[in-house]
């Protein structure tokens, strides 16, 4: 293996249909249009010198090494800001040219360390390449002139270092934060001599960059380099995976020294991300080998016992002899199991595999319960697929942009990015948040409307927008007559022109004014191409499911389905999300969205499981909890899921977790859930294994294995160890076997394999007979269910109301550099930006409180009390106040309700009615997590050890 | 003579507000502010960033990239010294070494007592009468030490 060297064109790839014949250095050359002479000239393998050009980035012309001649031009044009013309006749290579490059590079050098050898970036940089390029001898001005050979390093940012003097300021770094990142975080300070990069005249922690890593992979010498590289050198081969944070999947290069990751370098060829990264992807992947990493498994016979080390034949034999007594004693449905959407496609299905064929029921549930369900239930009724629509690439055709309920520059960054690089060229913004976030407004990105309405009035607000599109005469009835059922959409037309679904009527409801509403439904339904993105600030309410389905009627009202540019698009949160959901995860339903009641299905899965399968479905994870409180589910296998912190109302779930027999964990992490359980697998990280996630956008990528599992055995390879302790057969060498199976069993993966994977880079399902190179975009001439369907979308308030003891709404989220429960985030330096959860609270609110900035505030509702450190901000409208969930000693869902969407159980996350007030003491519960975090957390040691 | 006001956010606002809606708004903005308040202070960064809707580094670069923007407060009044080329064929630079180390300050630097700043200039289109300068913003021509003792003791004066 070897690192792999992606070409850099220079200039950003054209696409066009007209082609432009040239000749370069005597070669003909035919290229698209609008190429610059420096990318046609690559294209035919010739390199021109550069500096300040890369493919990412617009040309610039400033380094002034990639002049070149041209017959019949005067002078020597610089090569990446010249587009090619038709009978161009170039030349890259004259004396003339080699006389100009040299005398550039003495400049250059006459300024610049001569470091080399000791210099972090030898062996990758670009201004040595080019000192070679040229055939640089000397520096005829000498080293002795005024120079910045003394600037100080800046070494704030826990990730890279910014070297100053290193600096050749070809703005390669300043351009990216603008154009790739959208951050425009940096800048070239002063002018002539004293021109530098600057962070803003902070330094690089203190300023406004994300650290998304855009610079640094920019940079074409030392100046920004990964403080991992000058701690461990340059990495000697690469391997392509995918990131395991959100939804975006991006691909990375993992580049090592062995065993050892040196960087992730995101990979240009990566469809989801084509070269970008965020904070977390990135840089935050040390957790992988964090000293509590658990690596052995371990037993226990009660939770209040230490946890005792044993081999993993120990373990299994004693979960599954568990198991198999709490059956035999409680009853087949007593015990069931919980995929991780963090795990691989083939880690899932084998889990609901052991759980349908193992344990002979169909209690399986996924993670996908408390975020996307809705997503599932709603777009599959209306449009008859549970996904999203388009591929994330769709958004450079939008002209409307809808963001509801989704923060994507702290949730998505990488699609973020594109997002407001569209925003940046034309496209039209509607944000519709309780919160202000960024892109309501931050640098050179401001939303047309945001429509600011109060937690849990989403569905009112949808109304009103569908409302003004049906009575003002903006539906494109074509699109309707060809594509939708004509008697469901007569009888939904009928509902939505209710007077009682106007803005008008629903402006004391919602909290925002009704002209706003109007002016953005009628900017939805006519500015060209209306695409909605929307998050868990849809789903994670008791109205999610009807919500999504009235995004689908507002979408197909207004003909805005089914081709690039449009759609509905879930963004989704975890990394394997999408891909946990299609793998069967939830009880009712086998992989492919296929009902367990289905007899053809079943049979097919029973015909290769050789084993008879239920046909009624199994307990959702609530349904489990609430049973096991009254007695009657006593077991449960967890693979990579933390429900005792990511799951509402956290004491009725440690209630039901306290119930219970046997829990067998399998997580990286000794995490929250496991405080409650019997039996520890160890897990693998995303670099210790082989398989597949899919992203948020249908996209199947895939993850390869960089390092062996630090426990020995990857998380698949243990499902099949305690599948075969249980008695039920499981027999794969490898992931891709597994992938082989789901293919049999599933139409929408039929035409899946890891040989394609590997040919194609990555499919978007679906990818079978009718579509052997996958699907990027949905429903393109008709839907997948047939004619679309329109809902009736009843707006039915939560029962969860504010009063006189509580007449706060909390909403809940998360930050840019903490992920989820945090679990790897907190186990990286991203924790120096974010140490704590805080609640956010309008000053209005803070005042009334006698609440100032920093203090310590008890935030309690109906379910329980936390206490955490005030933010004064007017992000808030006042009466709504915000917290994340990121660190379990916070424990934000003690706070959270059981009340959940109607149809799927998704818990209402985004309303809970609160008070808050001034304390200085923890809360009753956070005194308790503390003392259960040393008592049932504890390990024996080792015997050995204690010899 | 300068009557630079107090740095204030809202007055500061006001100002930015009156000129944000132009095209290319920046320059404009900042001129008016260090109109006001005599020089750019780091508060006026985040003010005129977010009003723009531009990043502070953004407008950071602006500043610093034009000389005549001010990041400290400078002396009552402001007496700004040609050196570009006419003036120097006329012994600008001579003068102005001699003009400084009497007043004991260096380029861009105030006097000790807050009544003059001396800054440099490249050009005010007044070459027929080099060596020039501008004082409080009233160009002066045809320099020599004399002339600048007596600016000097108009400033002290005033």
């Amino acid at each position: 293996m070897a690192l792999i060297q992606e070409t850099d064109y220079g200039t950003p790839i054209r696409k066009s249909d007209a082609m432009v014949s040239l000749v370069i250095d005597g070669q003909a050359v035919t290229v698209p249009a609008g190429t610059s002479v420096m990318a046609a000239a690559m294209m035919m393998g010739t390199k021109i010198p550069k500096l300040c050009a890369t493919d990412s980035l617009e040309p610039f012309g400033s380094c002034r090494l990639c002049l070149v001649e041209i017959e019949g031009r005067r002078g020597t044009p610089a090569s990446c800001t010249t587009p090619v013309e038709a009978d161009m006749v170039v030349h890259t290579q004259t004396s003339r040219l080699a006389d100009l490059r040299r005398g550039v590079m003495e400049l250059y050098i006459s300024d610049h360390p001569l470091d080399c050898l000791t210099c972090s970036a030898n062996g990758d940089c670009e201004l040595q390449d080019m000192a070679g390029d040229v055939g640089l001898r000397e520096i005829r001005y000498g080293y002795k002139g005024d120079n910045h050979l003394k600037a100080p390093i800046d070494t704030s940012n826990p990730y890279f270092t910014f070297e100053d003097s290193k600096c050749i300021v070809c703005s390669r770094c300043v351009r990216a934060c603008e154009e790739v990142q959208g951050t425009f975080a940096l800048t070239i300070q002063g002018r002539g001599f004293d021109s530098r990069v600057s962070p803003g005249g902070t330094d690089f922690f203190g300023s406004e960059c994300v650290s998304c890593g855009a610079c640094v992979q920019a940079c074409p010498t030392a100046t920004l380099n990964e403080k991992s590289v000058i701690e461990l050198g340059k990495p000697e081969h690469s391997v392509i995976t995918t990131c395991a944070y959100c939804g975006v999947g991006c691909s990375f290069k993992a580049e090592m020294k062995g065993n050892t990751v040196v960087r992730m370098v995101p990979y240009k060829d990566g469809k989801a991300n084509e070269g970008h990264s965020c904070v977390k992807g990135r840089f935050a992947w040390g957790y992988a080998t964090h000293k509590e990493r658990i690596t052995t498994p371990m037993i226990r016979e009660k939770i209040t016992d230490p946890w005792r080390i044993v081999s993993w034949e120990k373990a299994f034999e004693h979960a599954a002899s568990e198991f198999k007594r709490i059956q035999t004693q409680y009853g087949r449905d007593s015990i069931g199991g919980i995929t991780s959407s963090r795990c691989t496609n083939e880690e899932t299905f084998l889990v609901q595999k052991l759980v349908r064929a193992g344990f002979g029921n169909n209690n399986v549930d996924t993670c996908a319960r408390v975020c996307h369900s809705p997503t599932g239930y709603g777009l599959k009724t209306t449009l008859g697929t549970s996904a999203g629509t388009q591929d994330f690439a769709s958004v450079s055709q939008a002209d409307v942009i809808v963001v509801i309920g989704a923060n994507p520059t702290d949730g998505h960054p990488v699609f973020a990015s594109r997002m407001k690089r569209r925003l940046r060229e034309e496209a039209r913004l509607i944000v519709i948040d309780p919160r202000r976030i960024d892109l309501v407004k931050s640098p050179h990105v401001l939303a047309d409307y945001h429509l600011q309405l109060l937690p849990g009035t989403n569905v009112a607000l949808i109304n009103a927008l569908a409302h003004v599109v049906v009575t003002e005469g903006l539906v494109n009835e074509a699109y309707i007559r060809e594509r939708c059922d004509p008697a469901d959409f007569e009888s939904w037309a009928r509902f939505i022109a209710e007077d009682r679904h106007s803005p008008e009527a629903v402006e004391r409801v919602t909290g925002v004014p009704a002209a706003d509403m109007r002016a953005a439904a009628r900017l939805y339904a006519t500015g060209g191409n209306a695409a909605i993105y929307y998050g868990l600030g849809v789903t994670e309410h008791s109205q999610g499911s009807t919500m999504v389905m009235g995004m689908a009627n507002l979408a197909m009202a207004t003909g805005n389905l089914g081709r690039g540019g449009v759609g509905i698009n879930p963004l989704r949160g975890q990394n394997n999300v999408q891909g946990s959901c299609d793998m069967g995860s939830f009880p009712h339903e086998f992989s492919g969205y296929r009902h367990v009641s289905d007899d053809a299905t079943r049979h097919m899965f029973e015909a290769l499981w050789n084993v008879p399968l239920r046909s009624d479905p199994g307990l959702r994870i609530p349904n489990m909890l609430d049973e096991a409180v009254e007695g009657r589910f006593k077991g449960l296998y967890i693979q990579g899921e933390d429900i005792a912190q990511s799951d509402p109302d956290t004491q009725h779930v440690t209630a039901g977790l306290e119930s219970m027999e046997c829990i067998v964990i399998q997580d990286i992490f000794l995490n929250e859930t496991a405080k409650y359980a019997h039996v520890f697998l160890p897990g693998s990280s995303f670099l210790e294994k082989d398989g597949t996630f899919t992203n948020a956008e249908r996209r199947i990528n895939r993850v390869r294995k960089v390092m062996p599992p630090l426990a020995g055995m990857a998380d698949w390879e243990v499902t099949i160890a305690l599948s075969n302790a249980l008695g039920y057969r499981m027999n794969y060498a490898h992931p891709s076997e597994i992938m082989d199976e789901i293919s049999r069993l599933t139409p929408t993966f039929a035409g899946v394999s890891y040989e394609k994977l590997d040919l194609l880079g990555s499919i978007q399902w679906p990818c079978n007979e009718a579509a052997p190179l996958g699907t990027p975009t949905m429903h393109v001439d008709r839907f997948v269910r047939g004619k679309g369907k329109f809902m009736l979308t009843e707006f039915v308030p939560t029962e969860e109301r504010t009063g006189p003891l509580f007449p706060l709404l909390l909403t809940t989220g998360r930050i840019l550099t903490q992920y989820n429960v945090g679990a790897q985030t907190r186990r990286t330096e991203n924790s120096r930006w974010h140490e704590e959860d805080v609640l956010e609270i309008h000053p209005f609110d803070a005042e009334s409180r006698g609440i100032v900035a920093g203090d310590m505030v008890l935030l309690e509702s109906r379910s329980g009390g936390i206490t955490l450190r005030a933010l004064i901000s007017e992000r808030m409208q006042p009466g709504v106040v915000y917290t994340t969930f990121h660190h379990a000693k916070t424990g934000a869902n003690v706070v959270t309700t059981d009340y959940s969407d109607w149809a799927t159980n998704c818990p209402e996350y985004k309303v809970t009615a609160v008070q808050v007030r001034r304390t200085n003491r923890l809360s009753d519960w956070q005194e308790m997590f503390l003392e259960e975090e040393q008592r049932l957390k504890r390990i024996e040691t080792p015997l050995n050890a204690a010899e | 003579m300068l009557k630079p006001v107090q740095w204030d956010d809202s007055r500061a606002s006001e100002i930015i507000a009156m000129h944000a809606s132009l095209d290319g708004a920046a320059l404009p903005v900042l001129h008016a502010l260090q109109d006001e308040f005599g020089f750019i202070p780091d508060q006026a960064i985040p003010l005129v960033a977010s009003a723009l809707n531009l990043s502070k580094a953004e407008i950071h670069g602006i500043v610093t990239f034009y000389h005549d923007f001010r990041r400290t407060p400078p002396g009552r009044h402001v007496l700004k010294l040609c050196r570009a080329e006419a003036c120097q064929s006329m012994n600008s630079s001579g003068l102005a070494i001699d003009f400084l180390s009497k007043l004991g300050i260096s380029w861009g630097e105030t006097t000790r007592d807050g009544t003059l700043t001396v800054e440099g200039v490249y050009c005010l289109g007044l070459c027929a009468c080099s060596p020039s300068a501008l004082f409080d913003g009233e160009p002066i021509g045809r320099l020599d030490m004399a002339r600048l003792d007596a600016v000097v003791q108009q400033a002290r004066d005033s």
